[in-house]
């Protein structure tokens, strides 16, 4: 015990190793803030997309990136009925309903849609709405009229014949003022849609909700799909520590047992762990990995499974064989052999402890290895079908192909904690490396 | 002359052993490979459903069979579901298919694709795999010996000043490594193809490709610089700081010690004394990478669009094209044996203990 403080002590005067130690730290505590806020079903139903984010923009980037640009492009805004001043007018059968949306709009540039949320409620019958674009200078623009039944969606963006009379895109044309059409500009100031409906049952209650999407969102931005990307790259993190801690221990502790029971019974066990090993180096792990994520499932558990199994072999056997060579002729070994410790205890007890310390710092570089594995899966779209995971954004980026577009965001944010977690890990096992293999420290 | 001779005999004893030990391996390798990729016959299923797709649309596109009633077509696509079936011994009991498969990939005779083909328009899946091998060893081969040529140069600079800036710069830098290659490339795209458009951000050559060939060469170059840097980024300061460290531990040494009390030129302190005795090592660890880059391959690759294997592969498993799956794991396969061969043979030359005790293990 006293060792391990020590050597804890010693690592002090690293910085690299305090600096990934600290990475190491708050990526833990990220996953733990995560899996507490969000649980894991609630994640994987709202990555699944749909209803849950008809309120969020396509494609938009993150606010702080266009701030610290010195951009003031807009966030999505949604201005409810609840909060307008609603005037009904009753006629026999039915009344007539005036809702005023107003807004102020000071942004530079241009939503990027227009989407009209409509919502009936107390009647099977249809309404008739028509609805009323105000600009700031007092213009009035129709945007036409139509049925609405329970719930209904009005897509003002496309709205064809709109943009064929505004010689624009509806979002930008509403919004472009005088402006000249071949470079437009925002109009700013106050902004109003009006909608005149007439509900034909006296009962009937009318909700509107407009959403006048932006262009930038949150922390992280949002996806093709409308998602929140953060969603992605928070429960990435505790996926991919998860992946990683597993898949090491996995591998590490099997070949490690399996590298002492060779040089403990010697002869044909030795022999036959030895093949085996020379086998498994000619499997190449990759394409075996891709084959069995395109022909049976790409679910991270089974990825995982075959991860462990692939590397139960590995390489690392040979080294590990050559350290405890020689730990095998050690007098303690022979003390417990004369006082009758059994097989098992030998090798769990006696001989995979002495080499632990000198295990350790290649353990923890292990970890981004296998949290790179994990992307790269996802990368070649063969990620899990359900969990957020950070390979998975940058598959779908990549599909997307985000960068061609100009959505640099959509690809950084997932590779930066990608590296931040590989230098976090490597740092610190280099550190590490350093203080328990006291010959590298020498030099 | 007499030793020289009994060396010789024992190196190729040395040899014909491991190359027999390197074919039973791969046999059993290639064999596991085989297993995997037929995993409970679930892949014979697809490819009957694929059969029987296949058959009933042509059958029923076909205006010769338009006369015959509802029963009479269903017997005739049975028929012919049947006879490709049995075409492609599908019928047959998987184990006994299983040997059939091992006995074939090992003779490189990969049967034929089910649906893809080569450029030329070969079916043979071994065509199809040679088409696209050497793009793959230019870009692996290009890139990895300059990355190890290019460490071994700077380690050996390195470790003879060591604890200078530089030295404590480069391993500062070594942790970079924990990244593989695709990562850095996707940002190397990001920057010199998008941000700052001058090179290609995928492909192997302009698309028409040139006619001339010094025009196509420089289009094969600029396509080929990413995706060298970006391996060359992953893995160049793990190497060098691997490297530094065995040659300050070789330099240490008492017979350089005493090399250098000599007064020996350092140059030749450098190549006889620190880079002979420790070359069978450093071709040992050139071989491991390589091995360790082979399965790299397919994720950069498939990231800078480049036509190698990898890429091959990855295009496969989409068609789940089984001929060309194996195939392609089983060249895989030989490439690393291949590549163990080369690591066993130049080590038995290059240290003579293994001469000596006649490659005793």
């Amino acid at each position: 015990m006293n060792r391990w403080m020590q050597g804890l002590r010693e690592l002090k005067g690293y910085p690299s190793a305090v600096g990934g130690l600290g990475i190491i730290l708050f990526l833990v505590a990220l996953s733990v803030y995560t899996v507490i806020t969000i649980p894991y079903s609630e994640a994987l139903d709202r990555w699944r997309g749909g209803e849950h984010w008809q309120m969020h923009p396509v494609n938009a980037g993150p606010v702080w990136a266009d701030r610290l640009l010195g951009g003031n492009l807009p966030q999505t805004r949604v201005v409810e009925s609840e909060n307008a001043e609603v005037r009904e007018a009753p006629f026999e059968g039915g009344k007539q309903v005036r809702i005023p949306l107003t807004f102020e709009y000071d942004n530079e540039g241009f939503p990027s849609e227009l989407n009209l949320f409509l919502n009936q409620k107390g009647t099977q019958q249809e309404a008739f709405v028509r609805l009323t674009w105000h600009t700031p200078s007092g213009e009035a623009i129709p945007l036409g009229g139509q049925r609405v039944s329970e719930e209904s969606r009005i897509s003002i963006s496309q709205n064809r014949a709109l943009e064929g009379r505004l010689g624009m895109v509806p979002h930008v044309g509403l919004f472009a003022g005088d402006s000249d059409p071949a470079d437009p500009e925002a109009e700013r100031g106050e902004y109003r849609l009006t909608i005149d409906a007439m509900l034909f049952d006296p009962t009937a209650e009318l909700e509107a909700d407009l959403a006048v999407y932006g262009r930038v969102h949150g922390l992280a931005g949002t996806d093709y799909q409308r998602r929140d990307l953060m969603l992605a790259l928070m429960w990435g993190t505790p996926v991919a520590l998860a992946f990683g801690l597993l898949a090491a221990v996995g591998t590490t502790i099997t070949t490690l047992v399996i590298a002492a029971t060779g040089v403990w019974f010697r002869g044909w066990v030795d022999a036959l762990i030895q093949r085996l090993t020379e086998v498994n180096m000619i499997l190449p792990m990759l394409p075996i990995l891709v084959m069995v994520g395109t022909l049976y499932s790409t679910s991270i558990w089974l990825m995982l499974g075959v991860v462990i199994a692939l590397g139960i072999f590995s390489a690392g056997i040979k080294t590990y064989r050559a350290m405890l060579l020689p730990i095998r002729e050690a007098p303690y070994i022979e003390a417990a052999r004369a006082y009758g410790a059994g097989n098992a205890r030998i090798i769990l007890r006696y001989m995979i402890p002495r080499i632990l310390p000198v295990l350790i710092p290649t353990f923890v570089t292990l970890i981004p290895t296998f949290v790179f594995l994990e992307a790269s899966l996802a990368v070649l779209g063969l990620g899990d079908p359900q969990l957020p995971t950070w390979g998975k954004v940058l598959n779908d980026a990549q599909e997307q192909s985000a960068l061609y577009n100009g959505f640099y965001y959509w690809v950084v944010a997932p590779a930066v904690l990608l590296m931040l977690t590989g230098l976090g890990f490597a740092m610190f096992g280099f550190a590490l490396d350093r203080v328990f293999n006291p010959r590298l420290r020498t030099q | 002359m007499n030793s020289r001779l009994r060396d010789f005999r024992r190196l190729g004893w040395f040899t014909l052993r491991r190359v027999l030990a390197l074919f039973v391996t791969v046999l059993i390798g290639v064999y596991l490979t085989i297993l995997i990729a037929n995993m409970g016959g679930k892949v014979d299923e697809l490819r009957k459903i694929q059969i029987r797709a296949t058959v009933s649309e042509s059958v029923r596109a076909d205006p010769a069979f338009m006369e015959m009633s509802s029963e009479e077509r269903n017997e005739l696509i049975q028929k012919q579901v049947q006879l490709r079936i049995e075409q492609r011994n599908l019928d047959e009991p998987f184990i006994w298919r299983s040997f059939d498969y091992l006995a074939q990939a090992i003779q490189l005779d990969l049967g034929r694709a089910e649906e893809m083909h080569s450029d030329t328009g070969s079916r043979a899946v071994y065509d199809i795999i040679v088409e696209r091998l050497p793009a793959t060893l230019l870009l692996f081969g290009t890139a990895n010996l300059l990355v190890f040529f290019v460490s071994v140069y700077a380690a050996l600079y390195l470790s003879r000043r060591y604890g200078s800036r530089l030295d404590r710069a480069v391993i500062g830098l070594a942790p970079s490594s924990a990244a593989p290659a695709w990562f850095y490339g996707i940002f190397l795209i990001l920057l010199f193809a998008f941000v700052v458009p001058v090179l290609p951000a995928g492909g192997m050559v302009d698309i028409p490709p040139p006619e001339d060939p010094w025009l196509y060469a420089w289009s094969v170059l600029e396509h080929l610089v990413l995706p060298v840097i970006a391996m060359f980024l992953s893995s160049i300061f793990i190497s060098i700081y691997s490297w530094r460290t065995f040659f300050l531990i070789h330099s240490s040494e008492d017979y350089v010690e005493m090399a250098r009390a000599k007064g020996l030129p350092s140059s030749l302190i450098q190549s006889r004394y620190i880079l002979r005795p420790t070359l069978a090592p450093i071709i040992t660890n050139f071989l491991l990478m390589l091995i360790g880059l082979w399965s790299g391959a397919i994720i950069l690759e498939q990231v800078f669009n480049w036509p190698g294997l990898g890429t091959l592969l990855f295009q496969a498993i989409g068609y789940r094209d089984t001929p060309v799956i194996i195939g392609g794991v089983v060249i895989f396969a030989y490439l690393l044996a291949v590549t163990v061969f080369m690591l066993d043979f130049l080590y038995a030359i290059l240290d003579p203990r293994v001469r000596i005790e006649g490659g005793d293990q």
